[in-house]
């Protein structure tokens, strides 16, 4: 066996994963708590006011960022799903499922930062149009994953299930978006792209994409954090997890 | 600094909107701390059935 | 057709299950009491006044008729699970996709197709338009079928759960805001005498997607289910 495939199958065992995530988390976390503050420090202080919204827009800083990793959580999480499935490793089942509430999180602070943006700025709380109505969808899609999960005892069975929704789900959150495109839209279309000029001034795109980066990083952290519980759900019987169980005791009452 | 917590008469919806993603994400980060002292709590009570049971029938 | 052969399998799994529903056929009115439960709670909510139940009575009569369907869902295979049946189902050398479609088709055919039936009363309790009166039992002919068939997926995923009827809610709906979009879409464009086919080809295009791929992924839910 070559080294990396001797690397692959030691990372997927569960006490070197519960070892590896255990050293990784932290740093996701500080490296995604101090991009997140200078980000917002350029977004709230540096960049100046909109011609147009004043400083309202400046929740875009948060809210499309959260967006972004709305979409992106999902496809983590059926991707995992997908592996999971057909070559029913472990730890990709744990993966997926702890990807599960961070997205739903982060689709609710996209709903809820929306719509507090949209009072100002539309007159409304709510509307019916094809990306609000699909974002709803999406977290409806997380709720169902989640409580799907948490319903069967068995965790494997569990995880696999749940999966198996995740990616019946994914094709979904296209049709939702394409096939209320039939009404008008009040949600303002893409103005950063990847590939060309964006519509939007520099000094408010770095604060954006500099947050974007800092939430993956924090997305990163939760999911290690998640991944060592999942792992530990799974792994009951065994000695390495009795082990922290019972040094986990000992600390407490130490 | 008024300026600042003002935000050109928006300060409401800003402020409100960046409350909501510090909260959620810090319970969202804190949640894990509570479901691991669950887990492990729950693991070491079946452990000390399994073991009892062990000594009963051993 | 020969004994062993699938097409005898599916056949007789057909006559089974039409014949397990004859012997409970009051269960079969079921659905559609509950659809005209709640089509009768709009008026009673909203107020008489046939104006303003006109605009609202495709889109009602389809929520209804999803919300009666999407009860109807357990029956699909609680008993079979419970009997083992299921079990032997999923055991058998025949495809079980191909089974499948034949139970989700006997299904539909016993719980969704009354309710296409009772749809135009459904519409004159709220006064539905005159041009829609073909038109909202066509579209729930393309639509139900779909709902069906998604439904499936979502139940085999559920199956031998004991209280899963909120969970189900919740799984199926996102599957099922497409369908009531293009559907409802429809009827309401009709009724506002904007072209209305394309939403019907939409749901045609799914359906006939679905009943291709759904019995492949109920079967494969099924399978992780029982596992």
């Amino acid at each position: 066996m070559n080294a990396l495939t001797l690397w692959f199958h030691k990372t997927g065992s569960p006490p070197t994963a519960y070892r590896l995530a255990g050293r990784i988390m932290p740093w996701c976390y500080g490296l995604g708590l101090v991009l997140g503050l200078v980000a917002l420090y350029g977004g709230l202080v540096l960049a100046p006011r909109d011609y147009q919204q004043g400083d309202a827009y400046r929740i875009i800083f948060i809210h499309v960022p959260c967006a972004w990793m709305s979409l992106f959580a999902y496809f983590f999480m059926a991707a995992n799903a997908f592996i999971a499935l057909v070559w029913r490793i472990k730890l990709s089942e744990v993966l997926a499922m702890a990807a599960a509430p961070i997205g739903a999180a982060f689709t609710f602070i996209t709903l809820v930062t929306g719509s507090i943006w949209g009072k100002p700025m539309w007159g409304t709380w709510w509307t019916w149009d094809a990306r609000l109505t699909s974002e709803l969808v999406l977290l409806f899609l997380y709720l169902g994953v989640i409580g799907l999960h948490a319903a069967i005892e068995d965790r494997r069975q569990a995880a696999r299930a749940a999966g198996f929704l995740a990616l019946i789900g994914i094709v979904n959150i296209p049709i939702v978006h394409f096939s209320v495109n039939w009404w008008n839209t009040l949600h303002q279309g893409s103005t950063v792209r990847l590939m060309g000029p964006s519509k939007i001034d520099a000094s408010m795109i770095w604060p954006l994409l500099l947050m974007a980066l800092a939430t993956h990083v924090w997305f990163f952290g939760s999911v290690l954090a998640r991944t060592r519980i999942g792992l530990l759900e799974l792994d009951g019987g065994k000695d390495w997890v009795r082990a922290i169980a019972l040094d986990d005791d000992k600390e407490a009452h130490a | 600094m008024n300026d600042f917590l003002a935000m050109g008469g928006y300060g409401a919806y800003v402020w409100s909107a960046y409350a909501v993603f510090f909260v959620v994400l810090a319970l969202e980060a804190l949640a894990p701390r509570t479901t691991r002292r669950r887990v492990l709590a729950d693991l070491r009570g079946r452990l000390k059935r399994r073991d009892a049971r062990n000594e009963a029938s051993a | 057709m020969r004994s062993g052969s699938t097409t005898a399998a599916c056949a007789a799994l057909v006559r089974r299950d039409l014949t397990l529903v004859w012997r409970r056929r009051g269960d079969a009115a079921n659905p559609i009491l509950f659809a005209l439960i709640v089509v009768a709670l709009f008026p009673l909510a909203l107020g008489p006044e046939p104006e303003q139940l006109r605009r609202i009575a495709a889109g009602v009569v389809f929520v209804a008729i999803l919300l009666a369907g999407l009860l109807a869902l357990d029956t699909l295979f609680r008993s079979d699970y419970e009997d083992g049946s299921l079990e032997q189902l999923v055991l058998s050398p025949h495809p079980l996709s191909l089974l499948l479609a034949c139970k989700i088709a006997v299904h539909w055919f016993t719980t969704a197709l009354p309710l296409i039936i009772v749809s135009p009363l459904l519409g004159e309790l709220l006064h539905l338009a005159e041009p829609l009166r073909g038109l909202l039992p066509l579209a729930l002919l393309l639509a139900t079928p779909l709902l069906s068939l998604l439904g499936a997926v979502c139940v085999a995923l559920t199956v031998g759960m004991h209280r899963s009827g909120m969970l189900l809610a919740l799984l199926v709906l996102p599957l099922y805001v497409p369908v009531l979009i293009f559907g409802a879409g429809a009827c309401n464009a009709a009724q506002a005498g904007l072209p209305f086919a394309a939403p019907l080809l939409w749901l045609g295009a799914a359906l006939v997607l679905a009943l291709v791929l759904a019995p492949l992924a109920c079967a494969a839910a099924l399978r992780i289910s029982l596992s």
